[in-house]
């Protein structure tokens, strides 16, 4: 074998002081398929190395969660023998550089992720960061995102039941692409990926497996240059027909007793599933690279090993089980073939044409996997914005409508009709509110009376303000969204999409962030049961906001006491909920009207938030309430808007902002305040001010206009400021 | 009544189609796998939606070719009823049943949303529980969904009835604006020349259920229960 430089093992990205452990560990040189495996192994990506220290902050546990961090997915208990499977995963590097494909196969990894544990995925969901859009690569990169990840979950007959996007210049080299799969599975029957017993047969199945997306796990752990477009080879190819196909033969199969553990390829592919199943189980494994079914000809073992072909699982099955295990995926038209064995040697020993490619003890090379405690600085704290600095508009109206129009408040409609969010029949709050809502399918298609909610949420102008406040605020409002339908919230998948770790100020962020889940997370009772971490969001040196995208998932005992944010017509009176402070630092309407983006974001008061909450769920429970609508971006007025516009029905405002300056009372972003119509104003705001909570009757809906002092803004001139910015926009390419 | 619905892989419309067709029927449907080549007696038979072989040739075309759609082809020329849905619409005009083709939709994107659908004629086994220029509201969720033919056909179609449901506003309205994918002269659903086989891209099956996308596809079920029982019975 020739010998491994140091340009070899820079170009692996690895550090010299990493491969003198790895010398240290096999007690010679890797030859260059071990140096591989373990480039891929103790990436960022899949080592976590950078971020390891903080994420082990972070509450995992509850009486709901059955599996936290460190599965495939994170599961959680819906009761009745059932159990929620859920993860948010990013694609951002490899969505840059080839959009459609990128954002594709993270929708189709993603699904793996749920589906291996036995569960059926249920529903899909996405956070979208964009550029600004004036740069000029931004409607293309928008444009093949939605169009790859409607591809894939089209296709596979999942629905995408929401998600967000927004626009900044800080995305312009770098956009986010993260998305999040929802299964349910019968709490009994779950897999996890612990492979055990030393002589059982390991199993590949799905597609073949090509030279695609070799070393995209050390692409995603690199920042990006110029020369970013000459990665593309590095993306890979979905194929969300196989993908399908996949689900239905794995959860066909997961019905009998063949599986002892079961683990999808994804980054890194073959190396990182064999891997992890034999380092959980304490077993070793022999792999022969002859029989892993091959779309190219002359493919090396350094190739079989990092590549990162799609729709592709390893398992482990009990002796004896693979011609019931190979009948079912004959049935699906899907490749099946025994790889291999487990052993009691606790090494990775690759075969491959007669001779050992490549043999590497296990536990080491897990234990001695990187962990860095990268220097830190917090980020500076920034002042707070007086309402009284900043500009009153001549007519909050027109201001209302301005906000409406703007790229980051403007209706996302031209995104989800591009998403299937009808198929399997069980969407009861369709995208566009605070929180997508399903009725629970089984995981063989019966019904229940069951709903879930799901959400993601993440403010990053906050977070870079403030990475601990903005982290919470993610949080909260992720948990307001779930509580806005009626949901109970359950538990949060995290997916962090920071800078180049190994500047302090970067870390500082993501330490920061991590505080401020952390903080929230306790005090709402909403552990972490699963994440990702993406680092190195760089282009030239220029990281992007901080963005702690924020999953959750909550229940309803049943599906049809979810609310929505549609005024359900004339004659019902809105309360505010909360206490209104009139908070315009970091608002939208500091942005986009006065054109400044300063100040210190919105305070969150956990205590508040969690009794605020918790009274409105109630609420509705007891059918007070009617439609709800958390308030964030825009504030009051632009949460009014919203509902109106869903339900085709005006309102008046009445003149009660009191002391608070009227532009900060409208358009102030404070946290913590759900915007409510009911039939009866009064018990409502009793019943909020005996549980100490802030509440007062702000209006009456009717019309088909807004009505505010005297001055009005017609519904339909509002939609076609709100509905117009996006398809304007894309079609003005 | 049976019914039975044919499985393609990459069939993910069936449970949906399944779950109609159970509240309707008061029975579950039987599910066939496209490698059968024999049906059970049913009394309709059901290609649903999907992405039946990815749609990766042309949408339905490899289906069409799939061992159980001859027996359906056989069925169907001895008159027992199908119903096709979106990919299921696609696989009928493919294999013939159904004049016509649909193409990519004139916006070149996926589109999933409520439209509204005008009922030409509620004399079929399909509209029974339809008034003649009845509106429903039901959604689509298609990329190729764009009906096209040529004008002899068009014209034949038109003047033989066969026009089974228009895209079209909500007061009932045929307008471009209403049209969502371009198909020509806003058809969204056609019969074949005996009115025993429907094809249309919307899908009823996913309105049937108030909360759940509400009740514009339940008279298509209901109607097509009450019509096929009193087939049987007529049969009888």
């Amino acid at each position: 074998m020739d010998g491994i430089s140091p340009d070899i093992v820079a170009e692996h990205g690895l550090t010299s002081e990493e491969y003198d452990k790895i010398l240290e560990i096999l007690g010679r040189a890797p030859n260059l398929t071990e140096l591989g495996v373990f480039s891929v192994m103790w990436s960022e990506h899949c080592s976590y190395k950078s971020s390891k220290k903080w994420l082990k902050t972070l509450p995992t546990t509850g009486p709901q969660v059955i599996c936290g961090p460190g599965e495939n997915a994170g599961i959680v208990d819906i009761g009745d023998g059932l159990a929620v499977v859920f993860k948010m995963e990013s694609h951002n590097h490899p969505s840059f550089i080839e959009p459609y494909q990128g954002a594709a196969t993270g929708v189709g990894g993603i699904l793996r992720d749920v589906f291996t544990m036995g569960a059926r995925p249920v529903a899909n969901m996405n956070a979208l960061r964009f550029g600004s859009p004036d740069h000029p690569k931004t409607r293309h990169l928008v444009s093949g995102v939605v169009a790859g990840i409607g591809g894939y979950g089209n296709c596979v007959g999942v629905p995408t039941v929401g998600g967000e996007c927004n626009f900044h210049s800080s995305y312009d080299g770098n956009i986010l692409v993260n998305a999040m799969t929802v299964g349910i599975a019968e709490k009994d029957r779950i897999f996890y990926s612990a492979a055990t017993g030393a002589g059982n047969p390991v199993v590949y199945v799905g597609s073949k497996t090509g030279r695609d997306g070799i070393h995209g796990a050390t692409m995603a752990s690199a920042e990006f240059n110029e020369d970013s477009e000459e990665k593309r080879p590095t993306v890979q190819v979905g194929d969300p027909f196989t993908e399908k196909l996949l689900i239905e033969a794995c959860l066909e199969l997961m019905a009998t007793d063949a599986i002892v553990a079961i683990q999808d390829m994804g980054a890194a592919g073959l190396t990182s599933s064999s891997f992890e199943m034999a380092s959980k189980g304490g077993v070793g494994v022999e792999l022969d690279l002859d029989r892993v079914p091959a779309r190219e000809e002359n493919m090396t073992a350094y190739e079989f090993l990092l590549s990162e072909s799609q729709e592709r699982m390893l398992m482990v099955l009990r002796p004896g089980a693979e011609d019931t295990a190979r009948a079912i995926f004959d049935k699906w038209e899907l490749d099946f073939a025994v790889v291999g064995h487990l052993t009691d040697t606790g090494r990775m020993v690759i075969k491959m044409n007669g001779d050992v490619a490549a043999d590497l003890p296990i536990d080491p090379l897990a234990l001695a996997s990187p962990e860095y405690d990268r220097p830190w600085t917090p980020s500076p704290k920034l002042a707070e914005v007086t309402s009284d600095s900043v500009p009153a508009p001549d007519d909050p109206l027109a201001a209302l409508e301005t906000l409406m129009g703007s790229p980051d408040l403007c209706s996302r409609r031209w995104i989800w009709e591009q998403y299937d969010h009808l198929v399997m029949g069980d969407t009861v709050q369709r995208p566009g509110g605070d929180a997508g809502v399903i009725r629970v399918q089984r995981p063989n298609g019966e019904v229940t009376n069951k709903g879930l909610a799901i959400t993601t949420d993440v403010t990053p102008r906050y977070c870079f303000a403030d990475p601990e406040e903005g982290a919470k605020q993610a949080v909260v409002e992720a948990w307001r969204n779930l509580t806005a339908v009626g949901a109970l919230p359950l538990a949060i998948t995290d997916n962090m999409n920071f800078g180049n770790p190994e500047r302090p100020q970067i870390m500082g962020q993501f330490v920061g962030a991590v505080a401020g889940i952390r903080a929230a997370c306790d005090a709402l009772n909403f552990p972490v049961v699963s994440g990702n971490v993406s680092l190195y969001n760089e282009t030239a040196g220029e990281a992007i906001l901080p963005t702690p995208a924020i999953g959750a998932v909550g229940l309803l005992e049943r599906f049809d006491g979810s609310v929505g944010i549609a005024l359900p017509g004339d004659g019902y009176a809105l309360v505010l909920v909360g206490e209104t402070r009139g908070h315009l630092g970091q608002s939208l309407y500091l942005r986009e009207i006065a054109g400044r983006e300063e100040g210190a974001p919105p305070p969150v008061d956990l205590a508040v938030e969690k009794r605020t909450g918790d009274f409105i769920r109630h609420a509705i429970a007891d059918k007070l309430i009617a439609a709800c609508h958390d308030l964030s971006d825009g504030g009051l007025l632009v949460a009014l808007a919203e509902m109106a516009l869903a339900g085709d029905t005006g309102a008046v405002l009445e003149d009660v902002n009191g002391k608070i300056a009227q532009h900060a009372w409208l358009f102030g972003e404070d946290q913590g305040r759900y915007l409510v119509a009911v039939r009866d104003a009064g018990a409502l705001v009793s019943a909020a001010q005996a549980a100490g909570i802030p509440a007062q009757k702000i209006g009456e809906t009717g019309g088909k206009e807004l009505i505010l002092q005297g001055s009005s803004l017609a519904l339909d001139a509002l939609r076609s400021a709100h509905e117009g910015w996006f398809p304007g926009y894309m079609a003005a390419g | 009544m049976t019914a039975a619905i044919i499985v393609f892989p990459g069939s993910n419309r069936e449970r949906d189609m399944r779950l109609a067709l159970e509240a309707s029927f008061g029975r579950a449907p039987v599910m066939v796998w496209h490698r059968e080549t024999a049906l059970p007696d049913v009394d309709l038979i059901v290609v649903p939606g999907g992405f039946s072989y990815g749609d990766y040739l042309r949408s339905g075309a490899m289906a069409a070719h799939s061992p159980i759609m001859r027996e359906v082809k056989a069925r169907a020329e001895a008159g027992v009823h199908v119903l096709g849905v979106c990919n299921g619409f696609q696989v009928l005009c493919e294999t013939g049943l159904l004049p016509g083709a649909l193409m990519r939709n004139a916006s070149l994107k996926f589109i999933c949303r409520d439209v509204h659908l005008r009922v030409e004629r509620a004399d079929t086994a399909f509209t029974g529980g339809y008034q003649k220029g009845d509106v429903m509201r039901v959604p689509v969720a298609h990329h190729d969904g764009n009906y096209f033919a040529d004008t002899a056909t068009l014209d034949r179609l038109e003047g033989e009835g066969q026009v089974a449901v228009r895209y079209c506003a909500p007061d009932g309205a045929i307008t471009d604006a209403a049209n969502p994918n371009g198909s020509q002269r806003s058809i969204a659903g056609v019969y074949n020349d005996r009115f025993n086989v429907l094809g249309m891209m919307p899908h009823p099956e996913d309105a049937t259920h108030a909360l759940l996308g509400g009740l514009g596809g339940k008279p298509l079920f209901d109607g097509m229960a009450g019509a096929l029982k009193e087939l049987k019975g007529a049969a009888a």
